[in-house]
């Protein structure tokens, strides 16, 4: 019993000790590193995948010791719990030394004050007691605490620089503050993202499947989401020459609170910076491109028109693929449907260059939309019971012959192609769409308050320091007063010389004849030898 | 808002300049460490000596380890020194120039000239070189000066061939007042956390040699004591640091504006956190028995390179959402 207790101690005392902390830091500082330089899940999944995919039993190692998930992975979140706990415990004595400190009075004159650090002295023509009163005036705005001696000399013993310290407790505590923040809005935040169609398509914030992706937080379940719609009307984008963007602005709707039930659209000029704030979450613009709009003219003389955003594959150019996917009109047995199910799918070019057959864009906007496709008409895939990309086709269906191409075609705005069938398909145009972001967290508040503390606490305990004075005043026999100064400083020593010179000749200043020193007097300012004491901090 | 051709040329003339005159200023500083007698210990003290002797007082200051007290010391300035002054004052020209091709850089784009990495370096050695001024007027260190303007001039070599870009305006995620505070902040944090890593390499090197004598000693001869150099390297690092936090804090107030979440470990985040971390790794060596002096110098220095590295690497290399370089 009494060795578990004592290896408790043992262990609780190492932990929090300094030299323990340091080596944390290091180690959180190193544990974060991987982050930066492996490709992360939680920024790029797919590229995780390509990663271990490329290099084997290395990837795959280090996908079971979870660097691909660094800072959600076991072994850094026990860096920082150590850390923690270990500044914790640092951290309660400390507030309870200052706690003391701060109710206790200044130390006692020490007996000789000419081995203190800094030094002065002079000899006064006026009385002790004068001398303590305008020694006193000087220290205004330090903690002082007067002492008679026992040989009728008089002292005073002046601190300052008490908030130094509140200013470190201050920052440490507001660390531990930010994490927990930071942790709860990882718990109770979630983030979204959806395509909406510009020109009037709507997203409202009812349910998870509105979503094209969501990561709900740990005790997110999906069902509390907060409730708002929005309707994007319109998007535009403006493009210097040389095609980098130089303003995004979709114009759209919300409605949110009373306003639900009310119908009523307030009109918002959603931009990149420029976040829509409603109902504790935040709507964002991501992101745009381009939908294709097909019509497709059945042989039976049934048209159906498809309209399906593709994405960009070059962010310069917004060159962008995808498919669009047709069920055959006025069919109701499955297996015929399954056979003349039509996609669409290729490139799209906002502004269409060919060389040769071969489309490509020259620039982000849309001037002159052309489309490179393939049909191909068979069974989709849509009742195999797998998910499947919007953007793409089911390529399994391709390799095992149920999807077959039946044309290939270049079309610019309003031309068609003609299936074997009889099918006509013919390009309409491009719509704008946008990708919206959707991000909520309750604590984010908090951790802003937090982070001012950090900033107002770091910056109070290396500005203030923290500095010791005496003075102490002993009459002579000739009726004058021998003067001392002594300085210590107790934290960050460089600096106090001049400041110590300055004070001290204020202080003997004030006290001699008519401001004047005489010239016995003297000042000693050096840098603390050995042995001296000196703060530690943490 | 269309480029002003002819201003972002000035700009670039007055850079290339700015980069001459620190070059010219090297030498002058190296022409004194040459030339000049080995620095005294008491040098400084002796400053402090005119300090308090001038202030009209009779007060008698003894100071520790001055041979004469008492004594006003004022020598007639050696070919050296004049040399270093004359150093110091290319160094002020130099930065007047360098200040001035960011002002045109500006003007010429109508926005704030960091917008990618070329003006983003500028910005860092400008504050690295006014950095390094202000401690040249507080201390008499001005024999460093040669080590300190070498990154610097490296750095600004390095911004004005492989990573120059011309006079552009920014894409839509960086037109936000934030780009002004957030990336001038880091910037300037950065330029100023330069100072105290060139500054540790030097307490390394002293204190080598002041460990055994006999290393190191073309080097170190005539570098300030050790403590000097150590106290420099805290100082510059205190001013330095909580301008670093608040940088960061910028970001993430930024990114909650414009990325959705104030924090998403973004390779560039994630790095600057870690210099951040080591930063504070060294405030802590510093009051941790068996890690003062070269154990706190190298953490210095590490800091320095982590934050070279997130330079370099992370933007260049690495893809993230702060892949603003516009190099390539």
């Amino acid at each position: 019993m009494r060795n578990a207790l004592a290896f408790l101690r043992n262990t609780w005392r190492g932990l929090t000790a300094m030299r323990t902390a340091l080596s944390l830091l290091f180690l959180l500082a190193l544990g974060a590193m991987p982050g930066a330089l492996l490709p992360q899940r939680s920024l790029n999944s797919p590229k995780v995948v390509e990663y271990i995919d490329q290099h084997g039993w290395w990837g795959r190692l280090l996908d079971k010791m979870q660097f691909f998930d660094v800072y959600g992975s076991v072994w850094f979140a026990a860096i920082y719990v150590l850390l923690f706990v270990s500044l914790v415990g640092c951290l309660l004595p400390r507030t309870l030394d200052y706690y003391r400190q701060s109710r206790a009075k200044p130390v006692l004159t020490p007996r000789n004050l000419s081995r203190m650090p800094h030094h002065a002295s002079s000899t006064a023509d006026t009385t002790a007691e004068e001398v303590i009163t305008s020694a006193k005036s000087v220290l205004r705005g330090w903690r002082t605490v007067e002492r008679e001696e026992a040989d009728g000399a008089r002292s005073i013993s002046a601190e300052r620089g008490f908030l130094r310290e509140a200013g470190n407790l201050v920052f440490h505590f507001a660390l531990l503050g930010m994490l927990v923040a930071f942790a709860l809005g990882k718990m109770f935040g979630y983030e979204g993202q959806v395509i909406v169609q510009a020109g009037g398509g709507q997203f409202c914030n009812s349910g998870v499947f509105n979503y094209d992706s969501f990561k709900p937080g740990l005790r997110v379940d999906g069902t509390q989401l907060s409730p708002f719609c929005v309707k994007v009307d319109d998007f535009h984008a403006s493009y210097l020459a040389n095609g980098q963007a130089e303003s995004f602005l979709a114009g759209i709707s919300y409605q949110s609170g009373d306003d639900l039930s009310s119908g009523t659209w307030r009109p918002y000029p959603l931009k990149v910076n420029d976040p829509l704030r409603t109902a504790g979450d935040r709507v964002y613009l991501l992101g745009h491109g381009y939908t294709p709009k097909f019509t497709v003219t059945f042989p039976n003389g049934a048209t159906r028109t498809g309209a399906v955003q593709w994405k960009p594959v070059d962010p310069i150019t917004l060159l962008s693929e995808g498919a669009t996917k047709f069920d055959p009109p006025q069919i109701t047995d499955s297996q015929e449907r399954r056979r003349n199910q039509l996609a669409i799918t290729g490139l799209l070019a906002p502004s269409a260059v060919f060389s040769g057959t071969l489309l490509s864009s020259n620039f982000p906007e849309a001037r002159k939309p052309a489309v490179a496709i393939d049909v191909l008409r068979g069974d989709l895939g849509n009742d195999s019971g797998r998910g499947q990309s919007i953007f793409s086709i089911d390529q399994s269906m391709v390799d095992s012959g149920r999807l077959k191409k039946v044309a290939r075609q270049n079309l610019e705005v309003g031309q068609q192609v003609k299936l074997d069938d009889g099918t006509v398909i013919r390009f309409d145009g491009v719509d704008d769409w946008v990708s919206l972001q959707v991000a909520h967290d309750p604590t984010q508040v908090w951790v802003l308050g937090f982070a001012v503390l950090i900033i107002l606490g770091l910056g109070t305990s290396l500005v203030v320091k923290r500095r010791r004075v005496w003075v102490r005043a002993v009459p002579q026999h000739d009726g004058r007063t021998l003067v001392e100064v002594g300085g210590l400083a107790r934290t960050d020593q460089a600096g106090y010389g001049e400041e110590f010179v300055g004070l001290a000749r204020e202080l003997l200043g004030v006290t001699g004849s008519q401001g004047r020193v005489p010239a016995t007097s003297a000042v000693r300012s050096g840098r603390p030898g050995v042995g001296v004491p000196q703060d530690k901090e943490s | 808002m269309p480029v002003n051709e002819t201003l972002a040329t000035y700009s670039d003339w007055t850079y290339n300049s700015a980069v001459a005159v620190y070059v010219l200023a090297m030498v002058f500083y190296l022409c004194e460490q040459a030339f000049g007698r080995v620095a005294k210990k008491s040098s400084q003290e002796a400053r402090e000596l005119v300090a308090v002797g001038g202030g009209g007082s009779e007060v008698v200051v003894t100071t520790a380890a001055s041979p004469a007290p008492g004594r006003v010391i004022r020598e007639e300035r050696s070919r050296a020194e004049r040399l270093g002054r004359m150093g110091a004052a290319l160094t002020v020209l130099g930065a007047v120039l360098h200040g001035g091709s960011l002002v045109l850089r500006g003007v010429a784009t109508g926005r704030a000239p960091w917008g990618n990495m070329y003006e983003y370096g500028a910005l860092l050695c400008l504050a690295a070189v006014v950095t390094w001024l202000v401690l040249m007027r507080k201390y008499s260190v001005r024999r460093l000066g040669a080590f300190v303007l070498l990154p610097i001039v490296i750095l600004m070599f390095l911004g004005g061939t492989v990573l120059y870009t011309n006079a552009a305006p920014v894409q839509p995620a960086l037109q936000s007042y934030w780009l002004v505070i957030h990336v001038s902040v880091i910037s300037a944090s950065s330029g100023i956390l330069l100072v105290p890593g060139i500054v540790s390499v030097l307490y390394l090197l002293k204190n080598a040699n002041e460990r055994n004598p006999e290393r190191l000693v073309k080097i170190t001869r005539k570098l300030p004591a050790a403590d000097v150099l150590d106290r420099l390297a805290y100082r510059t690092t205190i001013f330095g640091f909580p301008l670093y936090t608040v940088g960061i804090i910028c970001g993430a107030i930024w990114a909650e504006a414009a990325w959705g979440r104030f924090w998403g470990w973004d390779p560039k985040e994630t790095t600057a956190f870690v210099a951040w971390v080591v930063y504070a790794a060294y405030l802590h060596a510093r009051a941790t028995a068996g890690w003062r002096g070269s154990g706190a110098a190298w953490i210095n220095v590490l800091g320095f390179a982590v934050s070279v590295f997130n330079l370099f690497f992370i933007n260049l290399v690495t893809a993230g959402l702060h892949s603003y370089a516009g190099v390539g």
